[in-house]
């Protein structure tokens, strides 16, 4: 499985995770592990539960039954605000920044959380200019032009590209160990995708660990390290782009089956 | 045994007051908050009918009634609903405040005190199993029974019926099939009112016309609409039952005092236990990511 | 033809005024402080006015205490996204906590006022705690019944004097220190939440309101913000129920009465919703006008109803925002 480094500790694993909606079966006894800097990317077709098991380890809907470990800590079952203050973001597919307020002031909310402020060191005598700053900083680093009026703009009045830059902007203002990234190329130009593909290497040169559900499979392999194919709540593959891509349960779930 | 026939006729009742408020909710999403003073009114334009009008035959007014809350329902929607919907928060609040324009204006306008009470329909009483109930609540029970009957054809075999259903379940897919949102919302409302009217007609006749009824009638309907999921057609009815029975049971062992309590309680409770109600088809608010 | 387009220009000392730097002037300096100092002194003569119609002093307790609850609505609603229908329900546990204090145990006025508004707060926010995951329509709704909910429990259990009420509260030593009390203490709740909600904790109850997934993303736990939002929204509640108890010496299930849930919602609609000062706006002019309709009985509620029906439907920014808007900015027709 995570070939060659199977010696270390994963940062995040799950076993068996399981989740059901009514009669309908969306989790299946799904397992993997993620190593500390990798990129780990989770395809599968629509439907296939990616966005589900998000939401499950992020603690947004309860497992029925499985266990998720982080940094061999069971984080199973906590709440969403707990595990995101142990060092798991994640941003939504449905994009919904704090529409009313301007870019910057969106990553004011992050940074004031608990976590942040214990990293951040500006802690307590925090005064109000400080958040700003910092925030105006995360939002260049992540390609708002400071000199543009660009991270001033209410947010809701921002083209998607930089809708999805402020979601992972958001992110990163927590000082996380771990970003899920649900679907962040889907509905971006090649040239906006081009554009976010430096800020995920650099982000992985920055030691964050990240974990991307993507459709648009030739841009996630440019940048995964190793991935997992999702179909109908199940597992059928995992290991290295390339490898799993050519399986023949991966293809059959792309493309159909032609036995009948 | 009196508590069954008892809380069978008080289910009854509670449903036929809640019916009114979910098909509107069910329907165009729209709280009705002005339920309850449409209830009184139908009342008072039947008693005005019988009353003022000498020679009005009762069936005759309460039709002329009905038909009068109906319209008026109609008109809040065509006139001021229609500019606040979508918006949840003004659509309670307008709503409520006409309501309450409603009722205090029918107070202001004199409908205080004992005097104005409808006929019952037949006069009189029978034993059923030992207990006496008199024919007035018979009606009521036969007329529940009806009403749910002719409404569940009504949505499920009547052209426009089906179009309120469509709406009901998905706006946006029904519009694009050529069904006027609007209109069928004006037509809920219109029946929402009319409904509304016809529990007042029907269960009016047992008490007084007064003002407080209207306000009690409002916390009635949205108790079991809210216990049984908004917008819940089956849920309304079974949480009539439950809250029916248990209005009866305190009744029965403690004081009738403790009604409204139950009814308040029941609300608290089953939002806190499960927000979308008994029946709510809405999603549990923890997986709406 | 000739196509005509209206358009609103911000007005040049607004402009001007906008930067620190550019408060040089004593003209801009009165229009940044002008309409505050208006506001506070205007409040803190009032009483003087009133001297020569000690009747309309009365009223003008009554106008900050509705200001006060409008206040509440105001902050729950447009900043937190909980429309609290039941301001009522604050005033109720202040109004009857303090006349536990004061007639039960007997505590001195300035006891049990500060006391009952701080334990009053406590009680509502536990009270609310188990329903702040609803939102929308079901908070509303909820909220809207604790207040009938409590009148029945006490009509039914007959405690708290039942339905009578407790009498015999202390009044104020005298009538200056009850009107600068209510005076001051609004002036003060409202600057501190103009001030509250810029500060970094009222961004984050905004984006509570906004969107409260991506908040609970972020490592915040959004029942906690909730909870503080609500206690602060039930000190001004409580404080207000104290308050009117002291004044009227009575507690009752009257406190409980709708008024106190439906009159600070039409200011706030009125007087412009999300403002703050709007609410003290609306109270301003609802209060008094409830006073002058008094002769017409409930007709009063009537004519209430109508106005916050026509204002929702027709004009639903409120009257702050529009003033704001003619404050700072011209409009003028220009060609197309």
């Amino acid at each position: 499985m995570g070939e060659g480094m199977s010696g270390d500790i994963p940062i995040l694993s799950t076993k068996g995770i399981s989740k059901s909606f009514g009669g309908l079966q969306a989790l299946i006894d799904v397992s993997f592990e993620v190593y500390r800097g990798e990129v780990f990317g989770i395809i599968g077709p629509n439907g296939s539960g990616k966005t589900t098991l998000i939401n499950c380890i992020t603690g947004f809907i309860k497992i029925d039954s499985g266990t998720v470990y982080f940094k061999e800590k069971n984080i199973t079952g906590w709440k969403a605000h707990k595990i995101a203050h142990e060092g798991i973001a994640r941003t939504f597919q449905i994009m919904r920044p704090y529409y009313s307020l301007p870019a910057y002031k969106n990553l004011i909310i992050p940074l004031w959380s608990p976590r942040a402020r214990k990293i951040g060191g500006w802690r307590g005598g925090g005064k109000h200019g400080d958040r700003d700053t910092v925030a105006v900083d995360i939002l260049e680093e992540i390609g708002f032009e400071r000199d543009s009026k660009v991270p001033y703009k209410i947010a809701s009045t921002l083209p998607t590209g930089y809708q999805k830059r402020l979601e992972l902007a958001r992110c990163i203002a927590v000082r996380p160990e771990i970003i899920f990234c649900d679907e962040v190329f889907s509905g971006l130009s090649m040239s906006e995708i081009a554009g976010m593909l430096p800020l995920i290497e650099k982000m992985k040169s920055d030691g964050i660990t990240l974990i991307m559900i993507e459709h648009r499979l030739r841009e996630l392999f440019r940048v995964a390290d190793r991935v997992m194919a999702l179909n109908f709540g199940e597992k059928i593959a995992e290991g290295e782009p390339f490898v799993v891509i050519e399986d023949k349960r991966v293809k059959e779930a792309y493309l159909g089956t032609e036995e009948v | 045994m009196e508590i069954i026939v008892y809380g069978i006729i008080n289910s009854i009742t509670l449903s036929l007051m809640a019916l009114g408020f979910t098909l509107v909710y069910s329907i165009s999403r729209l709280p009705n908050f002005a339920h309850g003073a449409l209830y009184i009114t139908a009342g008072y334009f039947t008693w005005l009918f019988i009353n003022k009008f000498a020679g009005f035959p009762y069936p005759f007014a309460i039709i002329a009634a009905l038909a009068l809350t109906s319209i008026i329902g109609a008109l809040i929607y065509r006139f001021i609903l229609i500019r606040v919907r979508g918006m949840e928060i003004s659509e309670i609040i307008a709503s409520y405040a006409i309501g309450l324009a409603i009722l205090e204006g029918l107070r202001w306008g004199g409908l205080r005190g004992m005097t104005f009470t409808l006929p019952t329909f037949v006069t009189g009483s029978f034993n059923i199993m030992g207990v006496s109930v008199d024919y007035q609540r018979i009606i009521i029970v036969g007329v529940g029974i009806f009403i749910f009957i002719v409404l569940y054809l009504f949505t499920h075999f009547n052209r426009i019926g089906l179009a309120l259903r469509g709406i009901a379940q998905d706006e946006r897919a029904a519009m694009m099939l050529g069904i006027d949102s609007d209109m069928t919302a004006i037509v809920s409302l219109a029946i929402g009112s009319g409904l509304a009217g016809f529990a007042g007609v029907v269960l009016l006749p047992l008490g007084n016309i007064i003002v407080e009824v209207g306000y009690n009638v409002l916390i009635f309907a949205i108790a079991v609409c809210v216990v049984g999921g908004l917008g819940s057609w089956g849920g309304t009815i079974i949480a009539s039952f439950v809250i029916g029975f248990a209005q009866i049971l305190t009744e029965f062992f403690l004081s009738s005092h403790y009604q409204m309590v139950v009814a308040l309680l029941a609300i608290i409770i089953i939002l806190l236990i499960k927000p979308s109600g008994l029946f709510g088809k809405q999603k549990e608010l923890e997986e709406r990511v | 033809m000739e196509m005509m387009r209206r358009e609103r220009i911000d007005r040049g000392i607004k402009v001007r005024t906008e930067g620190i730097y550019a408060i040089s002037s004593i003209r801009e300096v009165l229009y940044l402080l002008g309409p505050r100092l208006i506001l506070i002194v205007g409040m803190i003569s009032l009483p003087f006015i009133l001297e020569l119609a000690p009747y309309w002093k009365r009223v003008v307790n009554i106008m900050c205490v509705y200001s006060l609850i409008a206040l509440s609505f105001d902050f729950l609603a447009n900043y937190v996204g909980l429309v609290c229908l039941g301001g009522a329900f604050f005033v109720g546990i202040g109004g009857y906590i303090a006349a536990i204090f004061n007639v039960y145990l007997s505590f001195p006025i300035y006891v049990s006022i500060p006391l009952a508004t701080i334990c009053g707060a406590i009680f509502c926010t536990l009270m609310l705690l188990p329903c702040l995951p609803l939102r929308g329509v079901y908070f509303a709704i909820v909220t809207l019944m604790y207040p009938l909910f409590f009148t029945r429990v006490i009509e039914a259990l007959n405690i708290l004097g039942g339905t009578n009420g407790i009498t015999g509260l202390s009044s104020f030593p005298n009538q200056y220190v009850e009107e600068y009390t209510i005076i001051i203490v609004t002036l003060l709740f409202l600057f501190g939440m103009r001030r509250f909600v810029t500060q970094d904790i009222g961004l984050v109850l905004r984006g509570v309101k906004d969107n409260d997934q991506a908040v609970r993303a972020s490592g915040i736990s959004i029942a906690y913000m909730k909870s503080l939002a609500v206690f602060i929204a039930s000190v001004m509640g409580c404080f207000a129920g104290a308050y009117i108890a002291h004044l009227y010496m009575w507690s009752g299930i009257s406190l409980f009465a709708l008024d106190f849930s439906i009159i600070p919602i039409a200011s706030v609609v009125i007087g412009g919703g999300g403002t703050l000062v709007g609410a003290i706006i609306g109270s301003v002019i609802l209060v008094p006008l409830s006073e002058i309709l008094r002769a017409f009985g409930t007709f009063r509620i009537v004519i209430y109803c109508i106005i916050l029906t026509l204002v929702i439907v027709f004009k639903s920014e409120g009257l702050m925002i529009y003033l704001q808007r003619k404050y700072h900015q011209f409009e003028r027709w220009v060609k197309v």
